[in-house]
């Protein structure tokens, strides 16, 4: 008996004394990562950091100037671009939040497993098309002699939304509206899956916990389910509402030049005008400003003290 | 804090459950059953898991819907009352502590659900009671098992219910902490003076705290009493074996002499009181405690009128204050014995034959006609 307690702990290794091998190892796991990200975005972002400061033309080639001005004229050139992505791709988030909530709630505390399921292949299920199929359907849908518009029109609702400025001339094609919705339907999934996770972990004791001390059920919710659900809130609206800010597809699509989002805008840059320096400062612009409202966003939800 | 708490208790808080059952599809979850839990008391709802315990603890506190049946608390029906509105607060069993608030504001919820003023003297107070005062601005993951069961248990009595809910509230516990918690909850209890429903499968837990236990079985209440009642004289083989443990010998009723039954059990002649015998029929169990019984030498002298039964050590285990032995009696049963380590008998060791005797009036008797494994786990599996 006290033989063997004695012959025990002399096994372990400190970890300086281990093969150097064995302590390379997690080094090792991470190299096809990084070379991945090095190879693909590191790179890329050095070359268009320099893009976004040379200055040139196509014919003449560019050249590294560190000509700064390029941002400053790109975001007074394009600021409406900017307040138009945003703009829309908050509404779009609120829009995702208000639908996806409840139907992931659902999906999480009221659907049998086997609803479940099927609900949740449902979900997914557009991502089984392409984004541009899916975005040019609802071309069709929002089609001026389509049964959507027909119903508005008998509803005398586009006269309210013409007055408030999301639509224009009693129709819904090639309006701010179009354009929201398109976002909404394009990005809803990425605001209920985080959602469904979110909600999924909650202990359903603890909703009886609450009603057993008082709380009605609105209350229960308010005070207990959904504070608890603010992490997946904050992944659902941070997985909407950066891509949305970013697209330029729904716009294109379903919006006229007056919807152009800042996407539109870089395509048109890089793809039509050729100007490369204006088309990478508007990428590092929209990086910046998505990036500093990130942070505002985070340390206002204290998602650090949830996750 | 404990005179509110008193003054709440003396409102009056029976709870009366009549006819209550609950059945899910063909299942029958609890079957009608008629309970009456008396203001004050330490009432424990005691069986194994899918007895009906949990189910008829959540009928109380409005967390399940009777199939059938009223629930009535200090006079009130409150059958059709949601969970928010009756004077019940529960104890979970994995304490259902919010994860999001600290322990401050999880012990004044049901306060601020109810708009209470003063908030947080009372939580204060409560917190001292269990002894957390310093723990108030911690999380619920920071805490440990133990703190976390005793900040659940101020979370609901600081409502002052009339009746106190606790579904396996120790069921998370190392054994230790478990007897810690135990003798904790009952001294609450007593200073506090609310009727607390407890539910466990644990029958040492039920008889070190409960003034009555229920004892369920299949969705019924097969034995009601006090622990040391219930202990002695078992009703069923459900109880006797659920309840500690027992040796139950088959024997036929051979005749009766001054209040005694005289039975007959493969060759043995034994006696039982008749007032303890729970049936009329001839064939019976004979039941005995193990602690109940002497061992000694085969060669032993056995004082005249004392109940004995020849046997065979098959195993005998040390454990510190006492030696249980198993015994294959002559009879043909293994019987259990537990004898405090006082004069050891070194002989006692497995292969000795040995003759068992006790006093006629220890022993208890139950209806052959039910299952002699009842209880007993191996039973249930």
């Amino acid at each position: 008996m006290t033989a063997t307690a004695e012959a025990a702990p002399t096994q372990v290794i400190p970890l300086q004394d281990r093969p150097p091998r064995r302590r390379l190892t997690p080094y090792w796991l991470l190299l096809p990562g990084l070379a991945w990200l090095v190879v693909f975005f590191v790179v890329p972002m050095v070359y268009q950091a320099s893009t976004s400061l040379q200055t040139g033309s196509l014919e003449q080639g560019f050249q590294l100037t560190w000509h700064f001005s390029t941002y400053w004229d790109a975001l007074s050139e394009y600021k409406w671009h900017f307040v138009r992505s945003f703009g829309f791709s908050a509404i779009a988030t609120l829009l995702c939040l208000a639908i996806g909530y409840p139907l992931a709630y659902t999906i999480a505390f009221k659907a049998s497993k086997r609803w479940r399921n099927v609900i949740l292949i449902l979900v997914i299920a557009p991502f089984f098309t392409s984004f541009l199929i899916r975005t040019l359907a609802w071309k069709t849908i929002l089609s001026d002699s389509g049964p959507v518009v027909e119903t508005l029109n008998a509803l005398h609702l586009l006269s309210l939304t013409d007055a408030i400025g999301l639509t224009t001339g009693q129709r819904l094609l090639a309006t701010p509206l179009a354009v929201i919705c398109g976002l909404t339907y394009n990005f809803l999934p990425f605001m209920i899956l985080p959602l469904y996770t979110s909600l999924e972990r909650i202990d359903p004791r603890l909703h009886e916990a609450a009603g057993d001390l008082y709380a009605r059920p609105f209350t229960t919710f308010r005070k207990v389910t959904f504070p608890i659900s603010l992490p997946g809130v904050v992944a659902g609206t941070l997985l909407t509402f950066i891509p949305a800010s970013g697209d330029y597809i729904n716009a294109q699509l379903l919006g006229s030049p007056s919807e152009q989002m800042i996407g539109n805008a870089i395509q048109k840059q890089f793809l039509n005008v050729l100007d490369y320096p204006t088309a990478a400062a508007l990428s590092f612009i929209l990086m910046a400003l998505i990036l500093g409202m990130v942070t505002v966003y985070m340390r206002k939800a204290g998602t650090e003290e949830l996750v | 804090m404990t005179e509110q708490l008193r003054e709440a208790a003396t409102a009056g808080g029976d709870v009366r459950l009549t006819g209550i059952g609950k059945t899910y599809g063909a299942f029958t979850a609890v079957q009608p059953l008629d309970l009456t839990v008396p203001q004050g008391s330490f009432f424990a709802l005691l069986g194994a898991s899918g007895c009906g315990k949990t189910t008829t603890l959540r009928m109380i506190a409005g967390l399940e819907e009777p199939t059938s049946g009223t629930v009535l608390i200090g006079g009130q029906d409150v059958t059709a009352l949601p969970p928010y509105k009756r004077p019940v607060n529960t104890v979970f069993q994995s304490y259902a502590l919010f994860p999001h608030l600290d322990i401050f504001e999880n012990v004044a919820f049901g306060l601020r659900r109810r708009g209470k003023k003063d908030v947080k003297k009372q939580v204060e107070e409560m917190l001292e009671l269990v002894e957390l005062g310093p723990y108030a601005r911690r999380k619920p993951h920071q805490l440990s098992g133990g703190q976390q069961q005793r900040v659940a248990v101020a979370r609901a009595l600081i409502n002052h219910p009339q009746v106190l809910l606790l579904d396996e509230p120790l069921g998370a516990l190392d054994l230790k902490l478990r007897r810690q918690m135990q003798l904790e909850l009952k001294r609450i209890q007593t200073e506090v003076g609310i009727t607390f429903v407890h539910v466990t499968h644990d029958q040492e837990e039920a008889m070190t705290m409960a003034d009555t236990i229920a004892v369920m079985n299949g969705g019924r209440v097969e034995q009601l009493g006090a622990p040391a009642d219930l202990y002695e004289n078992p009703g069923s083989t459900f109880v006797a074996n659920f309840l500690g443990q027992s040796n139950l010998i088959p024997a036929e009723v051979t005749g009766s002499a001054d209040g005694s039954l005289l039975l007959s059990a493969g060759g043995a002649r034994l006696a039982m009181p008749k007032a303890r015998c729970a049936t009329e029929a001839s064939s019976v169990y004979l039941g005995v405690r193990p602690e109940k019984i002497t061992i000694a030498g085969a060669d032993s002298e056995v004082a005249e009128g004392r109940n004995r039964i020849t046997g065979t050590v098959v195993d005998s285990s040390f454990i510190g204050v006492s030696t249980q032995y198993v015994v294959r009696a002559e009879t043909g049963q293994e019987l259990a014995v537990f004898e405090q380590n006082m004069d050891r008998d070194t002989r006692l060791t497995p292969g000795a034959p040995v003759v068992l005797h006790w006093n006629p009036a220890h022993s208890f008797g139950l209806d052959a006609a039910q299952a002699i494994d009842a209880g007993t786990g191996e039973a249930a599996a």
